[in-house]
Parts: structure tokens; C-alpha cells; sequence
């Protein structure tokens, strides 16, 4: 019967063609003349190329981490491209009309809203091809409300005060092997800052795209919301299908400021790799935010693609009052895998924090939760509450929960749940008897399981992610 | 409207049906009834296309159509409806969208459009009132911490939306108390008509009591092997079925 189940889940990659583009592509290997190399053509300043030969040296000295439940083999850093560009956006275009067309199409293609007219177009976009930033829609309308978005390289020049204040603040340079990396090369990536007392005025979002063959994705997000104020912000991502593993190396940092609250949403729906587990993004990534007094930060994630997935979108609580929240829906197939979860680092009084985790696993993927829930001294009357549910389709995939939970106050109150289930025979058996197809009964089945994740992203993307899914199960059935 | 002619079906090489033969006709209610481990609750699950239960011989033919061609949810659509012994729970998929898939899927095969949701909510409202279930059921997972007379009701739910032509009721009366098996015989008895055919398995006489049958067949070591009206029922009550396994063999 899990055989059955499996055959409705075909897994046809959507997003999986490559765009025609010249680009300019750096030799592959890495060293300190690259770092210098990436920096002159970003034309940074030179306290941004001190910083990244800082992570670079440090990166050196570090090791790949192996704690993690996923087994693939190890990138060889030396034979990666670490900067590719259209060959278009060397000239950096002054608009998005004199953007090339063809890039401006592979959004489209994957049904992003670029022009400013378009009537769906409620949502600002910032758009980043392999290494570069390619356009950022509505950046006038959200200037008038005092709102920058804009690629981290023009932040580096345009504000570099913000960057240098905040860069790093969150995760620091040394902070992991990966971190180190991204902050070595890193080449593009979204910058916003809201204002004080400002609600950004539309969702903000960024997609992401690799295009080119033997390259790496390391993009750098860094978000600040100022005191009292509010955003929505989300994320996407796509590659085309390739045999060989890339490498996407990415770091977000957010800060909230007394008062402002931060809801970051991840659609992340790299190529997974083929039915036999070839090719596939590697998918490791530092995702963190810090609290202030009583700001509030919700990670969102659905996380479906990627041959290897390592992520731990996390939260730093360290004003009183603040909140935390995660919610995540992780699924695999075929030969994926995904260690992903949390941390909440509860440092303020009455700090509150939610992690609610669905893994889903098909066919022989395997899927682990990992998180931590840590109440320090000072985290007087803090409270978590966890949740965490797998749900198994077929008999050769596994699913993994390592919760880690350390409380140093007494006062604190921490509580965790988990369960894991099954799609049985008999709830297909039920559907099919009473007229549904087996297909629509399982993804019917999935999409239950991840209802209270969905109801937290923005409208329109819970729609997308449902479908997401269906396609990512499609022929999952046995 | 369903005839099956010397049925022979295994699950996991374990033969359990052997050369049954049974014609039920629109309008009719038959019994069958039956020691444990006779292949009654196989008998529906075969019929009804349930993965893992093997036809090795014989056929089934359903208003002219060969039931074993069919999808189970072909099956379903064409008419064919089981109302499950253990129905189990789907968390998190509320059963109003469950209700409405189905149907939906039900009516798309018969040509009909997908029932506005206002008007869905307004029939399955009304369904609820009729099984005695109140209406928040529609928003609690299907079957989610139902209790077993909860669940015998939301079958009877989904037979009432679903309007089948054939109803196969599998052992509907275990597990539920004297006045849970009243609301959902009358409901069954709502539901007879001379366009509709249902088969009740059932272990026990008790049930015949309320869902008065036409026919009452006796289900032994895989074959029907004594056929009758509603007195066989009240016989077998009376002399269990220990002389039945002494005349099979």
C-alpha cells in the first residue's frame, strides 16, 4: 500500500528551466583575491572589503558542522564560482525599464508581479538573479512613506551608516562555518528599513533565482524595523533542474526596535534534485532575528525544495516583553533532506515565545526537526509553547525530533508537544470510497496537517503554498 | 442492480471469498449475516475496490457495468457507497470540505456542477439535523475525536449527501448503544427507496430489528450458503451458528 501511495506523488519541478543570458562568470576557487575581486566590482567601500577578509580569515580556521541528521557529500569550496552576473547589469541600470527584458521575463515566468501597473501588483519586489539584484519594483511609492528597499549593494553605498550599524549585529561574522562564508562573499541580497512609527504600506518581497551552472547563491538580507513599526516581508526562491549540487549560502538578519514587529515569510522552493537523489541546492542557511522590548518577530517558513536543507530561522528575545514565533511547514521527497527548526534564546522578562513544526515525509526523504528552546537567568515569567508534528506517507522515509530545551529560571515555563502520523491506507481507502481521487485525497490529507502554518502567511501566498505542495506530492500516494 | 456471480477474492494469499453468488435488485434490503471471519466485512471491501483485497475469480456487475474494471473512486461515483465498521479520522481536514470534495466529485462524475458553497453549507446543515449531529461537526476534523456513535452518524451524513444507489452498511451496529442504533437505523430507513438497494452485514440479529430486511442471507467459509427471508434471521438468534458450520461441512 505505501507503494500505492507513492506512485501519486510524481515530483515535477516547475521551476526548473534556465534563462538564456550572457553572464559574466568569475573562475572557479577561492581566496582573498576573489573576496577583493567580488568587493571592486560591487565598488565597496573598504571597511565593507576589511569585513569580508575578517570572515574570511576566520572561515579558514573553521569546520564544516556534521551535528546535523542529513548526510550528503561535502561542497569543494575551491572548485564553486562565487560571483556571476548578467552581463546586462554591468552597467547597472537606472530603472526597471532599462532592465533586459529577458531577465525581467524568468519573473514572469515564475508569476512575480515586476511591472508597477499590474493590478496584483500589491506587493513590492525586489528581484536577485545569481549574484546580482536586477530591479526593485514600487521603490518611489515606498520612499514617500519613508520605507528603503533597495538591493544590499546600493544600501552599502546609499546608507552606509545603517549597514555598518547593523551588519553582523545579529550574526556575527564568526558565527558558524556558513555564516562566515556568506559573509566573505557574499554578492547581493535585500535591504529595508522602516522607519519609526511607520507600517510599511505593502508587503515587501524578494526572489531569488540561481541561473547559472557551478555557482553559489550567497545573498545577505538585513531588515530593520524602527521603533513602533511594522512590516510583512516574504521570500521566494527557484533554481533550474541541474545534475550537479549547488550551494546556497544565505544569512538574514532582522532587528526589531522597542515596539515593532517584524513577519517574515519563506516560500523556499529550490530544485530538490531528481527522483534518484542527483543534483539539487544545498540549501544552509542562517536566519535570525533580535527582539527588542516588546517587538515582535514570526518566522514563516514552507520550505519544499532543496536537496539538502539546514535552517534554523531563530530568535533572539532580549527586550522584555517581546515575542517570538515560528511556524514552519518542511516537506520531502524522494531523496531529500531537511534538518530544520529553531531557536527562541529567551533572554527578557515575560518574554513569550510559539514554535509550531509540521515535517512532512515521502518516499525515502528524511526530515528532522531541530530546535531549542533556551531560558536564561534573567527571563523572569518567559513562556514557550511547542508543537511539533511528522506525518509519514509510505514506509521508507523518516522523521526526527531533537528538542533541545535548557532553563536557567524558575519561573520560566516551557511546554512541548509532538506527535507523528501516518497517511494510512484506510483515510485514503475513505476518501477514494467516497468519490475523491486519490491524488486530491492525499494532498487534501497534507494540506490539513499544515493548517495552522498557513493561516499565518500573507493571503495570497498561503494559496501559492498550498498548490506548492500539491505539486511537490503529486504522485506521492501508496 | 448488483450481481455477483461466483466471487472468489483473497487478501495477503489468505482465500476468504469461494464462488459467492448474490442478485440484489433496486427497492430490495438484504441481510448478510454470518459467523466471525466468514468474509463479510471482505465482501464490502471488495466490492468497494479496497487495495490489497484480490478478485481471483468471478464478477461483479454493477447496473451493467463490471464493478472490477472501476477505480474505488470510480466505484463510488458510479453509485456504490460502504458505510465503514471503523470509519477513521483525518485530522485537521475539517469534514465540510471533505463533504464538499466529495460531493463535489460525486456530482462532477454524474455531469452536474460543483454545488455553490452557500448552498453546500445550507444542504449539509440540513443533513446534520436529520442524523441528530449538531452542526459545529462540520468544522471538527473528519472524524476527529468523534465518538463511535459520532462516527456511525457521519456516515450516515455522508450517505444522505452522497445519494447512492447501492449502500453496503459493514457491521454498522458494533459499538453502538441501543439508542445511537435507533438514530442511525432510521436514518437507513429514511433512506430506502424503490430506486436504492442496501446490503446490512451484520454479526447480530438485533439490528434487523430496526432495519427490517427482505432477504437475510447466511455468509459461511467464504460462500452464501443459506438464503431466506427475515425468519432465517430470527432462527440463527435462536440456534446461533453453530448447525450452519455442521451443514457446510
Amino acid at each position: 500500500m505505501s507503494e500505492n501511495i507513492d506512485q501519486y506523488l510524481k515530483s515535477e519541478y516547475a521551476a526548473g528551466w534556465t534563462t538564456d543570458v550572457e553572464s559574466l562568470t568569475i573562475p572557479p576557487g577561492l581566496n582573498e583575491d576573489v573576496i577583493r575581486l567580488i568587493s571592486a566590482k560591487k565598488q565597496e567601500p573598504e571597511w565593507m572589503l576589511e569585513w569580508r577578509l575578517q570572515a574570511f580569515r576566520a572561515w579558514l580556521e573553521m569546520e564544516e558542522p556534521n551535528w546535523a541528521h542529513v548526510k550528503y557529500a561535502k561542497p569543494d569550496f575551491q572548485s564553486l564560482s562565487y560571483y556571476s552576473s548578467p552581463k546586462s547589469m554591468e552597467e547597472r541600470p537606472k530603472s526597471l525599464d532599462e532592465v533586459d527584458p529577458e531577465l525581467l521575463r524568468t519573473y514572469e515566468k515564475l508569476g512575480i508581479p515586476v511591472h508597477e501597473q499590474e493590478v496584483l501588483a500589491g506587493v513590492a519586489v525586489d528581484m536577485v538573479f545569481d549574484s546580482v539584484s536586477v530591479g526593485t519594483t514600487f521603490r518611489e511609492k515606498l520612499k514617500d512613506a519613508g520605507v528603503i528597499f533597495c538591493s544590499i549593494s546600493e544600501a552599502i553605498q546609499e546608507y552606509p551608516e545603517l549597514v555598518k550599524k547593523y551588519l553582523g549585529s545579529v550574526v556575527p561574522q564568526k558565527d558558524n562555518f556558513y555564516a562566515a562564508l556568506n559573509s566573505a562573499v557574499f554578492s547581493d541580497g535585500s535591504f529595508v528599513y522602516i522607519p519609526k512609527g511607520v507600517r510599511c504600506p505593502m508587503e515587501l518581497s524578494t526572489y531569488f533565482r540561481i541561473n547559472e551552472a557551478k555557482t553559489g547563491q550567497f545573498e545577505r538580507t538585513l531588515l530593520i524595523a524602527d521603533e513602533g513599526s511594522h512590516v510583512s516581508y516574504l521570500e521566494g526562491c527557484t533554481a533550474p533542474m541541474r545534475d550537479e549540487n549547488q550551494l546556497h549560502a544565505a544569512v538574514v538578519e532582522l532587528v526589531a526596535l522597542d515596539d515593532a514587529e517584524i513577519k517574515y515569510s519563506t516560500v523556499q522552493n529550490w530544485y530538490p534534485g531528481n527522483e534518484e537523489g542527483e543534483g539539487g541546492i544545498f540549501n544552509f542557511v542562517t536566519k535570525r532575528g533580535m527582539a527588542h522590548n516588546r517587538s515582535k518577530i514570526s518566522w514563516t517558513q514552507v520550505e519544499t525544495g532543496s536537496a539538502v536543507t539546514w535552517k534554523y530561522p531563530s530568535c533572539i528575545l532580549k527586550g522584555d516583553d517581546s515575542i517570538g514565533e515560528f511556524y514552519s511547514v518542511a516537506l520531502t521527497s524522494n531523496y531529500q533532506q531537511a534538518d530544520t527548526g529553531t531557536k527562541m534564546i529567551h533572554l527578557g522578562k515575560n518574554t513569550r515565545s510559539t514554535i509550531i513544526a509540521k515535517g512532512i515525509s515521502a518516499k525515502r526523504s528524511e526530515n528532522a526537526y531541530r530546535g531549542l528552546v533556551r531560558m536564561n537567568p534573567g527571563a523572569e515569567g518567559a513562556r514557550n509553547y511547542t508543537q511539533c508534528d511528522s506525518l509519514l506517507i509510505g514506509d521508507q522515509c523518516g522523521a526526527h525530533t531533537f528538542p533541545y530545551i535548557e532553563s536557567k529560571n524558575p519561573t520560566a515555563v516551557i511546554e512541548h508537544e509532538a506527535t507523528t502520523s501516518k497517511v494510512s491506507d484506510d483515510q485514503l481507502f475513505l476518501c477514494q470510497q467516497r468519490g475523491i481521487d486519490p491524488e486530491k485525497a492525499v494532498s487534501m490529507i497534507v494540506n490539513g496537517f499544515c493548517k495552522e502554518v498557513f493561516k499565518e502567511l500573507p493571503m495570497e501566498f498561503a494559496v501559492e503554498a498550498g498548490k506548492l505542495l500539491e505539486v511537490s506530492l503529486e504522485g506521492a500516494v501508496g | 442492480m448488483l450481481k455477483i456471480d461466483n466471487l472468489a477474492a483473497q487478501v495477503e494469499d489468505k482465500v476468504i471469498l469461494r464462488g459467492l453468488n448474490l442478485d440484489v435488485k433496486a427497492g430490495e434490503v438484504h441481510a448478510i449475516m454470518g459467523p466471525n471471519g466468514a468474509g463479510k466485512s471482505t465482501l464490502g471491501h471488495v466490492l468497494a475496490g479496497r487495495a490489497g483485497y484480490e478478485v481471483t475469480g468471478g464478477s461483479a456487475d454493477f447496473d451493467g457495468q463490471s464493478l472490477f474494471d472501476l477505480e474505488p473512486e470510480e466505484r463510488a461515483q458510479a453509485g456504490l457507497f460502504l458505510a465503514f465498521q471503523y470509519p477513521v479520522e483525518i485530522p485537521g481536514v475539517s469534514n465540510m470540505e471533505f463533504l464538499k470534495a466529495s460531493v463535489d466529485a460525486v456530482r462532477a462524475s454524474r455531469g452536474q456542477e460543483a454545488l455553490s458553497s452557500m448552498d453546500f453549507i445550507k444542504l449539509a446543515r440540513e443533513k446534520c439535523q436529520a442524523v441528530d449531529l449538531p452542526q459545529d461537526f462540520l468544522k471538527r476534523g473528519v472524524n476527529e475525536g468523534f465518538s463511535g456513535g459520532e462516527k456511525k452518524r457521519n456516515e450516515l451524513l455522508q450517505m444522505m449527501l452522497l445519494e447512492p444507489k447501492l449502500c453496503i452498511l459493514d457491521e454498522t451496529d458494533s459499538g453502538l448503544d441501543i439508542d445511537a442504533l435507533q438514530v442511525v437505523a432510521n436514518g437507513v430507513n429514511a433512506l430506502r427507496s424503490p430506486d436504492r438497494a442496501m446490503i446490512v452485514v451484520t454479526h447480530y440479529q438485533r439490528l434487523l430489528d430496526y432495519i427490517v430486511p427482505d432477504y437475510v442471507h447466511v455468509l459461511a467459509k467464504g460462500k452464501i450458503v443459506k438464503s431466506g427471508g427475515r425468519e432465517l434471521a430470527l432462527e440463527l438468534e435462536k440456534q446461533g451458528y453453530g448447525w450452519i458450520d455442521e451443514e457446510v461441512a
